[in-house]
């Protein structure tokens, strides 16, 4: 990696201070499991690095009577841990058990994990974040695209967002604060997550200048997620769903059902929320939504299968929370 | 007494006698290595240390139009340069060695290496086989091998004839120790710390690119992280290490590969494609094979495996094979190099023809034994029947495709594997002291097999000791010469070696001892830690008293174990059979390891812990390449996507499921005296794996890795 200069700041204030008006100057370090080897990699390469884990504001799971906050450098690991997100988001505390290993769990905030870059090989080796060849074209819808996006794939962006909270925190309405030195705001996840268009722009709708401060997330709905990948542990989702269902009796009041890694951002499937809305549900209900959950889906020469994987994903997701 | 004849005074003693060999002591380096204590090449340090970083070609295929390192020469704290390639060169693979600094700090040898400025030709690369019509004239033909007369065998009616496509890609080593080492030059001697299967060998090799003389090199290594087939030589690696330490004054030189470098340049084994087409009798005797294939190991193309695999003597034959030259990292010998891919081919294709013909592949098998090598068919007959019933085979097994409605369903497969694995060359040292210490030593290495186990079992046994009482130095090229491991030659090589070692010592104390108990030497034994005389227990000297007999003079006998004379303590040639049984989710197309059975037969087994252990590695080696393993090349940048750890993917430990390994320990077995397991037990997984899904699933996937997108494009395929 090049070097940089480094600071740790302790409170929120001085740490937006050091940001800079343009990505790529100044990058935030939580856990660092993706930051530290974008470094490495040459892929990132800022004068400075603000290490915001000395931040006490930033820490702590706190539940409220409609909502729990989330501070920003919570670890993968102690979401996994929480009770108190195990009984009420159940969709996001199997999106924390699903990243392994319990290394990264450990080190990994929830913080760092919606603002992780893609995992497009392309990207990884260089190609930037459209993957461009030589000829200025994209190289995913011509070269080994399996992992590629199915959905919101028109380009130049042809990645999946590979965060894994995203599809939950989206699924169940969370609002994302965000602070910069001239003042703070919330922004709905389902907002958060941007598909970038132009070079040089991220996948965040965050400033270069703000940071994340805290995740509030509603609670009282019934949710879940369901992860597929091609191995156990240690692996990218080929396709998740995050399901919330608001619930009045056995009926569904309303629904929201997000799909995450097949598109640049989590898919809010909307028609497959609004099929479900004053329905039971069943396996045929399930099934009918997961059917419609992908409607749009564009598959390159090579991710066909990842529409198929999503609607099982979504049926599977529906029908665990119609169980709880 | 002719060449030919064993000498009876080597023979390993009967097995209702043995007291350490066939025993299950744990690793003697086992807590070593789970503590971090056990030091590997690549973990040395000196207060003096450099570390170089070594820059592979950015393109797959080029010719340097100029080099210019001016920059990074000039980087403060870069101690040296090293340019492998030059102006004029062609490179023909990603990652091909360009250049490499050595400097104070790693990250100084990193930032330098990056302002090296080269100015390319870019040429037209294949980095892709799959297709063999695209690969122009990147593919050769080799000539036709025909036998009998295939063309009536799969007219005759009467004949079941069943065709398929087949295809088992590239993968890579991957060693979790990457290749590398670290040398210090300095003036008339070199010391070398490897990473190396062949420890006696690698002097040798790295003053012949040098040279520089052979027994000015001291090559020094305790432990290896993996090497798999890829690391005999000290490839060019070695010598920029080398040159590189000498240009720095003399101060040691660390270079080991970047784990992407690693994935795409230090070995990989060949893929094959296979259109196959097979016939038999309506009873299920093989009849006739004929076959296409072709295949890649890097820009020398790929040869043919030996297909049809185990059923050699089918009695019509004709295969075609293409070698295609791709720019891509050449191939290395890979565990049992060619009878992986041989094995996939060939069950793929007879699976397919049980299931046509409607017959339990068990039962195929079995009938056609015939058509094995001689010696092993007796061994397959039975090892069929212990895997069937270590499996449930005859209980669980059903017609192709019959497996219930879903959406998880089951299925077995079966595959049978053949190797060598007789001894290599190997010498040993015995010393014993008169204070009654026992030093063993080879020029061996422990390829993580367990050797130094192996030999201070071997030691023990003779010298009548327990274990902790012999000390065991491998890992140094000043010990006795000993062969590379490689074909499952180790075992075999070093406990012949070590045994004759300790029993001509053994001898020399007898001699020294006799005297004193008023006997012959050859009415002495060594048991428990005594010297006694035989049948008479009450007539002894214990160890320690017996050694101090020797005065101020001790004891050092060689042992040398020749391959031309094994003296019945090592053979070759055995059989083994593999069954997988899966869970596949239909839905989304996703395998799953249920039970792997392996049987095998491997002569003498001096420790069925290390077996065991050796068996569970190589299934979850055949594991990753069934399910998740391969190497991904890029057409359009001719680069290889997924060089790392994240994409290359290797199963975990929720992947594996059962296994259950099963060695053939019988008296029968046991007189073949030792022989090599390594390879045996790895070939067999992959065929077994893929035939357990089609059984489970009712139709083929042709390509493995089986991840979730071949698996359910074969099911729409089946659905169709």
């Amino acid at each position: 990696m090049e070097n940089f200069a480094y600071a740790s700041p302790y409170s929120v204030k001085d740490a937006v201070g050091m940001l800079s008006n343009k990505w790529g100057e100044v990058e935030v370090l939580a856990g660092g499991t993706d930051l530290i080897s974008m470094m490495k990699d040459y892929l990132v390469t800022p004068r400075l690095v603000v290490n915001v884990k000395g931040i006490r504001e930033l820490r702590g799971i706190t539940g409220a009577t409609n909502s729990i906050r989330i501070g920003a450098t919570v670890t993968l690991d102690e979401i996994a841990e929480s009770a108190l997100i195990a009984k009420s988001l159940p969709s996001l505390h199997a999106a924390a058990l699903g990243v392994s290993s319990p290394q990264i769990r450990n080190m990994g905030t929830i913080g760092g994990d919606i603002c992780q870059r893609p995992r497009c090989w392309y990207f990884r080796q260089g190609y930037g974040l459209f993957a461009k060849g030589p000829d200025g074209k994209s190289l995913v819808p011509g070269g080994e695209n399996r992992y590629h996006a199915i959905l919101g794939n028109g380009g130049p962006a042809y990645f999946v967002s590979a965060s894994s909270f995203g599809p939950a925190l989206v699924a169940l309405n969370a609002n994302i604060r965000l602070v910069s030195s001239t003042g703070s705001r919330d922004v709905e996840a389902e907002k958060f997550f941007v598909t970038p268009s132009a070079d040089g722009a991220r996948e965040i709708a965050m400033l270069p200048n703000e940071i994340i401060t805290e995740i509030h997330v509603p609670i009282g709905s019934h949710n879940s997620t369901c992860e597929i990948r091609e191995k156990t542990a240690l692996d990218w989702p080929l396709a998740t769903a995050s399901v919330s269902l608001k619930m009045s009796g056995s009926s569904i009041q309303s629904a929201r059902v997000v799909l995450g890694h097949v598109a640049p951002t989590p898919w809010l499937a909307q028609a497959a929320g609004q099929s479900l809305a004053g329905k039971t549900m069943s396996a045929a209900v399930a099934e009918e939504a997961a059917k419609q959950s992908t409607s749009g889906a564009n598959p390159l020469s090579d991710n066909g299968y990842k529409v198929k994987l999503a609607q099982v994903a979504v049926k599977r997701a529906l029908l665990a929370a119609g169980r709880a | 007494m002719p060449d030919t004849m064993p000498d009876p005074k080597y023979a390993y003693p009967p097995m209702a006698e043995r007291r350490v060999i066939g025993k299950t002591p744990t690793r003697v380096d086992g807590p070593q290595k789970a503590t971090g204590k056990a030091k590997y090449s690549s973990d040395y340090w000196h207060k003096d240390l450099l570390f170089a970083v070594l820059i592979g070609s950015p393109i797959a295929h080029g010719r340097i139009k100029s080099i210019d390192s001016s920059a990074a020469k000039a980087t403060p704290g870069v101690t040296a340069v090293y340019e492998v390639a030059k102006a004029g060169d062609e490179i023909q693979w990603c990652g091909a060695e360009l250049f490499a600094v050595a400097a104070e700090r790693e990250e100084v040898a990193r930032d330098a290496v990056r302002k090296v400025k080269i100015d390319w030709e870019i040429m037209d690369h294949l980095v892709q086989e799959a297709d063999l019509k695209a690969a122009g004239k990147r593919a050769k033909a080799a000539g036709e091998q025909v036998t009998g007369d295939p063309d009536q065998a799969f007219q005759d009616s009467g004949v079941v004839v069943s065709e398929g496509h087949y295809a088992i890609p590239v993968i890579t080593h991957c060693c979790l120790e990457p290749h590398g080492c670290v040398i210090q030059w300095d003036g008339d001697s070199i010391n070398y710390w490897p990473s190396t299967q062949s420890l006696s060998g690698i002097a040798a090799d790295l003053g012949n690119l040098l040279k520089f003389p052979p027994d000015k090199i001291n090559a020094d290594q305790q432990h290896i992280g993996g090497g798999f087939g890829s690391k005999f030589s000290a490839d060019r690696w070695a010598v920029v290490c080398a040159n590189l330490s000498k240009s720095s004054g003399g101060k040691p030189v660390k270079l080991f590969l970047d784990r992407n470098v690693e994935l795409m340049i230090a070995g990989n084994r060949p893929s094959d494609y296979a259109n196959i087409k097979v016939a038999a009798k309506q009873d299920g005797t093989l009849v006739a094979w004929q076959s296409q294939s072709w295949s890649t190991g890097g820009i020398g193309g790929g040869g043919m495996p030996p297909i049809p695999y185990v059923f050699t003597e089918i009695p019509n034959k004709r295969m075609n094979h293409t070698a295609v030259a791709v720019n891509a990292g050449p191939s290395r010998a890979w565990r049992a190099p060619n009878h992986p891919q041989a094995a996939y081919l060939t069950y793929s294709a007879l699976e397919d023809l049980a299931a046509k013909l409607k017959m339990d592949p068990v039962d195929l098998f079995r009938k056609n034994l015939g058509l094995t090598p001689k010696l092993l068919r007796d061994i397959y007959a039975n090892q069929l029947d212990k895997a069937s019933e270590l499996m449930d085979w005859k209980k669980k097994w059903h017609q192709r495709g019959d497996s219930g409605p879903g959406p998880v369903v089951k299925g077995l497969g079966l595959a049978m594997s053949t190797w060598g694995g007789a001894g290599h060359n190997s010498k040993c040292q015995t010393t014993i002291f008169p204070d009654g210490n026992v030093v063993i030593e080879l020029g061996t290495q422990d390829l993580g097999t367990g050797t130094r186990t192996i030999i201070n079992q071997v030691a023990a046994e003779t010298l009548g000791l327990p274990m902790a009482r012999v000390t065991v130095k491998i890992g140094s090229n000043k010990y006795p010469v000993s062969g590379g491991s490689g074909g499952s030659t180790t075992v075999g090589g070093v406990s012949a070696s070590t045994r004759k070692s300790t029993v001509n010592a053994l001898d020399k104390l007898f001699e020294a001892v006799a005297p004193s108990l008023n006997v012959s030497p050859d009415q002495l034994v060594a048991v428990d830690q005594r010297i006694q005389v035989k049948g008479n227990a009450a007539k002894s000297l214990t160890w320690q008293q017996a050694c101090s007999k020797l005065g101020v003079n001790k004891i050092s006998e060689l042992g040398e174990h020749d391959s031309r004379k094994p003296d019945g303590l090592t053979t070759g040639q055995v059989g083994g059979v593999q069954m997988a049984e899966v869970s596949v989710d239909l839905e989304i197309g996703r395998v799953k390891m249920v039970k792997y059975v392996g049987v095998h037969d491997v002569g003498l087994v001096i420790n069925p812990r290390l077996s065991d252990s050796q068996v569970n590695g190589a299934v979850i080696m055949g594991i990753c390449g069934a399910l998740t393993e391969e190497r991904v090349m890029d057409s359009q940048t001719g680069r290889m996507l997924n060089a790392d750890m994240e994409f290359y993917k290797l199963a975990g430990i929720g992947d594996i499921g059962e296994i259950v390994s099963h060695m053939d320990i019988r008296k029968v077995n046991d007189d073949r005296g030792v022989i090599g397991l390594g390879e045996p037990c790895v070939i067999g997984v992959i065929a077994a794996i893929g035939n357990a899904v089609a059984n489970a699933i009712g139709v083929r996937v042709p390509q493995v890795p089986l991840v979730p997108r071949r698996v359910l494009a074969a099911i729409e395929r089946r659905n169709a």
